[in-house]
């Protein structure tokens, strides 16, 4: 069966994309990955959000209208003719290779954790923050445990109240950024101003300390995580004092990676985002520069769920128009687009990475933590002719294991002194050969 | 001023470079990229002599074999001597594989059905047999072309782009770049894929075009698998296929970092990067048709590029006799790497007129006379 309009993306974006099209009248399938949908901004328990309704209130929307298609990872989506044929791997033991063909795409395929590489970063009880959340969600204890939050965004503040509402004994939370001015630049709305009061207040009520200017640039222990070795610093990110702070756990984030592996492969245009990262270039309409394929979400630049959600209706309804549906204009959100986009900008520029995070490495430090590439290794391929992230990754290797450079791409950018470049990936997830040999030859 | 002035930081330019410094040349690479950049950073790294039918094309590969195993011992680049294993479907198969050994007059051993598990355990069962060759090894190609502009130490101009020559008459007097005027007394062609850009520029044409390759890359393996390069018989005769379509016989090895390679693919489709999945899904079929256990490994990486091709599948080794000055080391298609030291010592020799002691006459330029590209 082939759909009007294929989603891929469980989140936010994804889901109301999905919504306002199937309500259009339009035939929908919604892919994702995971077991169920809600992306990652709903699998926060400690974001207020799906307690006051909105996720529940989505999934009664995509519900009965959208075929739903969880636990269906994409691995390439290809144009064939006038379709668009999303390759996906279904099922999560046994998965089994299946496509999903619609006249139109919307990827919602949102972001994940920029990692910046430290010494130490490569121990256990080191994680991301959105790694965190994941822990928080699981079963897995964090009663007991005493963690370090660090690195740099709005997000350290609900990853840090969530895991003391969970009982863990957060001993700090360290913005790299110094957030002067913050208020004045972003102008944030009332609900926004809220939910950040909320954080503050859970900080405070379980007594955990703020400090912005500080960081975490080394992380100590043999077999684990036993201190991190914390310093003040200066505009530019470079140590100025130094101190140690026992942990059994550090969380650590710098931001946000929009996922543009899918875009990519289409070939959609991209332009620098605010904050130097590749995003997916679109329209008023969130439509890419790709004929039939949309973007809404952290692709379009990272901005939170509430952006995230008005992007995908208004994305899910151009695409309806595109096919020729009748929807009524909606300036009311257009106008909340460009309000929230422009808040989001905003606290992009007010939590940027500055360049002294370069010289928390010494030279044994791993920037890629697959292949366990030595900064060393890195700088040596530079003299010996590398210009660029690529021409490094050729002849040191980063980026050429697992992750596929997921982790260590940003840093290896920026250590190359260039803005990071879109993601050449077509195998966005690993396949079996097995299925790959046993693709339907009418595949064109 | 430099003695000579080598275009492409590519595995050819970096042993045409290597060795003419050796020779004593004073050299000036330049190249508009990162070392590497090209063809050379797609390339799998076989050095294969079994692949090549008896003529000069396999005299270059023996020459080069002997050579890369030299410049191994500088160091600083994975060089693994592993041996290729040729397999083949049929009896019928097999008595061509072997009549081929025997007519390349290289070294090689007839491994009979029953002692195919001996060289790989997990080879599939019901082939017909193969034939081994010790020579042909794998080098990492990248790494290798770094080192050897490293070791020859000539001056590394990168981030350059060669955009005319300097001309004195007919004579090539130097390039003109992007950003200077360099003179020198000789210039080398090693552009590879985009020398027939660079040919033209000195308005002496060459023909030649890209064909595209992918080569897959699975998940690192806990312990090798594969010992040796393997591949079936079809490779030797797609190889030298002037079909515009696509072929593909899987060159199937482990690598030092676990993972498995599987390539390539060749295609005439100009210089298109998009995935195909046609051509996965003929590659990923004949690794798992020789090796049954890969079915559930998985793939993490796919990638292409585009080798230099000319019409008859030789390269163009030599001086242009329409811009005197100017010698080409091009054009070697899915064998540069293997054929890359042979090419350099060769056109070392040129250049400082020593005797080259091998016929050159197949890989000159001027077999072209009457051609356009
Ligand atoms: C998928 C694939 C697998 C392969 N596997 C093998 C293998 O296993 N074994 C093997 O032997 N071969 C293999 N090959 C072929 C091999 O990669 C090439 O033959 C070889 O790399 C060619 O090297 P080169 O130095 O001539 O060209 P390149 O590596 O392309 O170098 C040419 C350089 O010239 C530079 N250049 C171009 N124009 C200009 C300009 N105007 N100014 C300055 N610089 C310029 C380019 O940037 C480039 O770096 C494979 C090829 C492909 C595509």
């Amino acid at each position: 069966m082939t759909y009007d309009l294929v989603v891929i993306g469980g989140g936010p974006a994804g889901m109301a994309g999905a919504a306002a099209a199937a309500l259009a009248g339009l035939r929908v399938a919604l892919v994702d990955g995971g077991p169920r949908l809600g992306g990652q901004y709903f699998r926060h328990p400690h974001s207020a959000e799906p307690l006051r309704g909105r996720f529940p209130r989505l999934r009664a929307a995509v519900a009965g209208r959208a075929t739903v298609l969880a636990r269906h990872r994409v691995w390439t989506v290809q144009r064939e003719d006038d379709l668009l044929a999303v390759h996906c791997l279904a099922g999560e033991r046994d998965e089994r290779p299946r496509t999903v063909r619609g006249r139109r795409l919307l990827i919602a395929t949102g972001a994940h954790d920029r990692s910046l590489p430290f010494p130490g970063w490569d121990l256990p009880g080191v994680l991301t923050a959105g790694g965190a959340q994941a822990l928080l969600k699981g079963d897995r204890v964090v009663a007991g445990r005493r963690i370090v939050v660090a690195g740099t965004g709005p997000f350290l503040l609900p990853v840090a109240s969530g895991l003391a509402g969970a009982g863990a004994d957060v001993a700090g939370v360290y913005e790299a950024n110094r957030l002067t001015g913050i208020a004045r630049r972003a102008r944030p709305a009332p609900a926004k101003v809220a939910e950040a009061t909320g954080y503050a207040l859970e900080l405070l009520r379980h007594r955990v300390p703020f400090h912005a200017g500080q960081a975490v640039i080394a992380a100590h222990g043999d077999t684990g995580l036993t201190h991190v070795t914390v310093a003040r610093l200066d505009r530019d990110w470079r140590p100025l004092a130094t101190r140690t702070v026992e942990c059994d756990t550090l969380a650590v984030g710098y931001g946000f990676l929009p996922q543009l592996d899918l875009p990519v492969q289409l070939g959609c245009a991209t332009r620098p985002g605010v904050d130097g990262s590749p995003v997916v270039e679109v329209d008023a309409g969130l439509r890419t520069s790709v004929p039939g394929v949309y973007a809404a979400g952290e692709a379009t630049g990272v901005g939170g769920a509430d952006l995230a959600e008005v992007e995908g209706l208004l994305a899910g309804r151009t695409v309806a128009m595109d096919l020729g549906r009748t929807a009524r204009p909606a300036p009311a959100l257009a106008r909340r687009r460009r309000r929230l986009t422009a808040f989001a900008e905003a606290l992009l520029r007010a939590y940027p990475v500055r360049d002294g995070w370069r010289g928390w490495l010494s030279p044994g430090t791993l920037v890629c933590r697959c292949e366990e590439v030595p900064y060393a290794r890195v700088l040596e391929a530079r003299d010996l002719g590398a210009l660029d992230s690529r021409a490094i990754k050729l002849l040191a290797r980063p980026g050429m294991g697992w992750c596929q450079g997921r982790v260590c791409g940003y840093a290896v950018a920026c250590l190359m002194g260039e803005a990071p470049q879109p993601p050449r990936r077509p195998i966005a997830q690993p396949i079996r050969l097995g299925d790959l040999a046993d693709q339907p030859e009418e595949t064109p | 001023m430099p003695d000579v002035v080598v275009i492409g930081a590519g595995v050819v330019g970096a042993a045409c470079a290597y060795y003419a410094a050796r020779a004593g040349l004073e050299v000036t690479v330049v190249e508009r990229g990162s070392v590497a950049s090209g063809t050379t950073g797609a390339g799998e790294g076989n050095v294969l002599v079994s692949d090549k039918e008896p003529g000069p094309e396999l005299d270059l590969a023996l020459l080069s074999n002997v050579l890369w195993r030299e410049l191994a011992e500088l160091g600083g680049f994975e060089f693994e001597a592993k041996g290729g294993l040729v397999v083949a479907e049929t009896g019928e198969v097999q008595r061509a594989l072997t009549g081929l050994a025997r007519a390349q007059a290289v070294e090689h051993e007839v491994v009979a059905p029953e002692d195919l598990p001996r060289y790989e355990p997990h080879l599939a069962t019901g082939l017909a047999g193969g034939v081994f060759y010790p020579q042909d090894a794998q080098v990492q190609p990248m790494l290798a072309a770094a080192r050897l502009l490293r070791h020859g130490a000539p001056e590394l101009r990168t981030g350059e782009t060669v955009t005319g020559f300097l001309r004195s008459g007919d004579r090539v007097t130097g390039v003109r770049t992007d950003r200077a005027e360099i003179p020198a007394a000789a210039v080398v062609n090693a552009a590879g894929t985009w020398a027939g850009e660079i040919a033209e520029l000195a308005g002496a044409p060459l023909p030649i075009l890209p064909r595209r390759g992918f080569v897959l890359v699975t998940e690192p393996l806990p312990e090798p698998l594969i010992r040796h390069k393997v591949y079936t018989a079809a490779y030797v005769t797609n190889v030298a296929s002037d079909s515009a379509g696509l072929e593909s016989s899987a060159v199937v090895e482990g690598t030092p970092s676990g993972t498995v390679l599987i390539g390539a693919s060749r295609e005439r489709v100009g210089f298109d990067r998009t995935l195909s999945i046609p051509v996965l899904r003929a590659l990923a079929r004949q690794a798992v048709e020789l090796f049954p256990v890969l079915a559930d490994t998985r793939l993490i990486r796919a990638y292409c590029g585009f080798r230099p091709y000319c019409p008859d599948h030789l390269p163009v080794i030599g001086p242009d006799p329409r811009a005197p000055g100017l010698y080409h080391a091009c054009g070697h298609e899915g064998a540069g790497i293997g054929l890359a030291p042979a090419t350099g010592h060769l056109v070392a020799r040129l250049l400082t007129g020593a005797e080259t002691g091998l016929d050159l006459r197949p890989f000159l330029p001027d077999r072209f006379a009457g051609e356009t590209s």
